[in-house]
């Protein structure tokens, strides 16, 4: 009722002298800045910003959309797909107090399997492809073991394990591809079957021919699935609280050991079907040599979405526009699509510095409620 | 064999003095109490920055002994500078420093890649000028053994390099200042209340972390890669790996990039030396083994702590 009657401002300094409050707002700060900066680096090569971001948002949605050609949505629909599961691997994991940078190479090795399995392999469409997104999983959830048990086991830290499990993924995968699956080109494998590809012809048609696949579908299952784990179980509720304080949760009989393999195991899985959404729903085979992006761009999605996974949909989505919108800016102007690369990164480092933002608006809020007190001692003054 | 080793020792060393003198960058940080996985974008922009320089010198028809060590300072100035973003992050702003460290990663790749295509419309620059290389060294290089690996068909910079790690070992170890720095790594609070500023140590030591990174991304161009792609491989990464393996010491860094030159040298060699393709083992395998022994020794050393101890903490001043 009160509330009606405040001010604009009143309202603002009430909404954010909650903590929790702001910490919601710095996603948005975050993107800003990055977006400015975006700005000011094409006004530096002398380039227009303005028509840049038309063309991010042209290419990644817009073009050809309202003729009924829905190819760039479909296209930034299927990235931002992979982006989701990366983004939920890595949110998943920040739940649960691990740092997972290892996403890409589980996603590496996940994708590895999916390839294999949909080459060697013949099978009725259904049934092949239930089997290489199980594979998927497994295979991603297999490599982020290898961090959990050392994590688990001898307490060392995730970080670094994960990272030196991202190149040992990269060379692992080249060597089988190249002993098993061979491509046209020495960087390729081979690509898989039909009945093993993602793509569905409803879909695909209904979206004008572009890359999106069933695993829309799948990501969606998966994200409500995370959540209601996270939210809703004691399971969910155990692994929060191993990650939080490791030895209070030991203090109240949780077995930590085993929740930090459940969380490593789970995360990995996740990013095992990122995998499957990305060389059986987008490339069909596997490139050898890098790790893929999506790991890295799954810890931007993350920290954007608060971590948490229906937040993670919304980053995904916008990153998804981002990086498809950015292979279009590439052809369509001089602008380099490193661009978005340079956004991303600049994402990721103002969400790192999410304290400063939070401590700017602490600030705020202390000074304007400050005001505010001197104008109530005035009035009682006169 | 004893013609093979004369023939891979100069390329081993020249593949391990990189990432030496980048996990001695990532010594200096770590040390302070500042995770830095940023080692790999922080040599990027080295590399960059040595390769856009040097080619501006190609442009002028320059090709004096001078050009390549122009191009190494300025990369080493330039990652420092860079570098600062890291430090600002992780020690005023008491950001998450594995974060930060991504986030410096992704931005040097992108950032090098998005001005090496502005300013050269290409994301491959290829240099005429290369680092200089001693084929004999008077007297050393007539050591039975030794003289023939250590000393024939030795690249310049790789003295400089190790000459650099001993200034590091010094500083480190038999200094009042390598002592406060140790400290801040340590137990920032107690050297805080022993009167050392912590923050501008850490600040010092993360923006030394990025010159020597320079450095070892400069040295990269020049010696081994002769051409900036866009990426240093993986050897800011092996650099980190190297700083683990060696238990943050840096004899032992020095060691562990030894053997991890080697095992990029055999990588490189697999197909080309007959001696390695005799082993039959594939060339992967030696790409991968310097991730795997790290692995393996991150279990070994973890029984008795040897990583700083208030690493990756960020400093409260609050905090007891």
């Amino acid at each position: 009722m009160e509330n009606k009657h405040k001010s604009a401002r009143e309202r603002f300094i009430h909404y954010f002298s909650d903590e929790s409050n702001r910490r919601k707002l710095a996603p948005y700060i975050s993107i800003l800045f990055g977006l400015l900066a975006g700005l000011i680096l094409m006004l530096l090569i002398g380039q227009d910003p303005i028509k840049g971001y038309i063309n991010i948002l042209n290419g990644s949605i817009f073009k050809g959309l309202f003729e009924g050609n829905f190819r760039r949505l479909g296209g930034t629909l299927a990235i931002a797909t992979v982006l989701t599961f990366t983004g939920l691997s890595v949110a998943f994991a920040f739940k649960t107090g691990l740092f997972n940078i290892g996403v890409g190479g589980q996603m590496l090795f996940g994708g590895f399997i999916v390839v294999l399995l949909g080459n060697v392999l013949t099978l009725p469409k259904p049934v092949h492809l239930l089997v290489i997104v199980l594979a998927a999983a497994i295979g991603g959830a297999l490599w982020a073991l290898v961090p959990g048990i050392l994590k688990a086991r001898y307490r060392i830290s995730e970080v670094v394990t994960t990272i030196m499990m991202n190149y040992v993924a990269m060379w692992t995968v080249s060597y089988f591809v190249r002993r098993w699956i061979p491509g046209h080109y020495e960087t390729e494998s081979s690509m898989i079957k039909e009945s093993a590809s993602l793509k569905f012809e409803l879909l695909t048609d209904l979206f004008s021919g572009s890359a999106i696949n069933l695993s829309i579908i799948l990501a969606g299952l998966v994200v409500v699935f995370i959540w209601y784990i996270l939210e809703k179980t004691t399971f969910g509720y155990e692994l929060k609280a191993v990650g939080f304080n490791p030895d209070a949760s030991k203090y109240a009989g949780m077995k930590v050991n085993r929740n930090i393999l459940y969380s490593m195991i789970i995360s990995g899985a996740i990013a095992g079907l990122a995998g499957a959404s990305y060389y059986a729903g987008y490339t069909n085979h596997v490139k050898l040599g890098v790790v893929p992006n999506f790991g890295f761009d799954g810890i931007a999605v993350a920290l954007l979405g608060l971590n948490s996974p229906f937040g993670v949909v919304l980053s995904a989505l916008l990153f998804g526009v981002l990086r498809t919108g950015g292979e279009y800016l590439n052809a369509m102007t001089s602008i380099p699509k490193e661009l978005v690369d340079i956004i991303v990164g600049l994402i990721i480092y103002f969400a790192a510095a999410t304290l400063l933002i939070q401590f700017m608006l602490t600030k705020l809020i202390k000074k304007m409620k400050k005001n505010d007190e001197k104008h109530i001692e005035e009035k009682v003054v006169e | 064999m004893l013609d093979f080793l004369n023939q891979i020792f100069p390329l081993a060393i020249a593949a391990s003095i990189p990432i030496m003198i980048t996990a001695i960058g990532g010594l200096f940080s770590e040390r302070s109490g500042v995770v830095n996985i940023g080692l790999e974008g922080l040599m990027l922009v080295g590399a960059f920055t040595s390769s856009i320089t040097i080619h501006y010198f190609d442009q002028a028809g320059n090709n004096n002994e001078y050009v390549v060590w122009i191009a190494i300072l300025l990369a080493g100035i330039v990652s420092g500078l860079f570098a600062i973003l890291h430090a600002y992050a992780s020690v005023s702003l008491k950001a998450n420093q594995v974060i930060s460290g991504t986030a410096i990663n992704m931005l040097a790749t992108a950032l090098t890649i998005f001005f090496a295509r502005f300013l050269t419309r290409s994301q491959n620059i290829s240099l005429l000028n290369r680092a200089d290389r001693y084929q004999k060294i008077p007297i050393l290089s007539d050591i039975p053994l030794i003289g023939n690996w250590l000393f024939t068909d030795i690249y310049i910079t790789s003295f400089f390099v190790l000459l650099l790690c001993g200034i590091a070992w010094f500083i480190i170890f038999k200094t009042t200042h390598g002592l406060r720095l140790r400290s801040c790594g340590e137990y920032p609070q107690a050297a805080d209340s022993a009167g050392i500023n912590v923050v501008k140590l850490r600040y010092q030591a993360v923006i030394i972390s990025g010159i020597l990174s320079g450095f070892g991304g400069a040295i990269y161009i020049v010696t081994i890669a002769g051409e900036f792609n866009g990426s240093v491989n993986g050897f800011g990464f092996l650099a980190l790996g190297a700083l683990i393996f060696g238990k943050w010491k840096p004899l032992n860094i020095v060691f562990a990039t030894f053997f991890f030159g080697f095992m990029s040298t055999f990588a490189s060699l697999s197909f080309v030396n007959e001696v390695i393709s005799s082993f039959r083992i594939p060339y992967q395998f030696y790409n991968a083994l310097p991730y795997v022994m790290t692995l393996f020794a991150l279990v070994i050393f973890s029984r008795n702590a040897s990583a700083p101890m208030a690493l990756g903490e960020p400093y409260d001043a609050g905090k007891r």
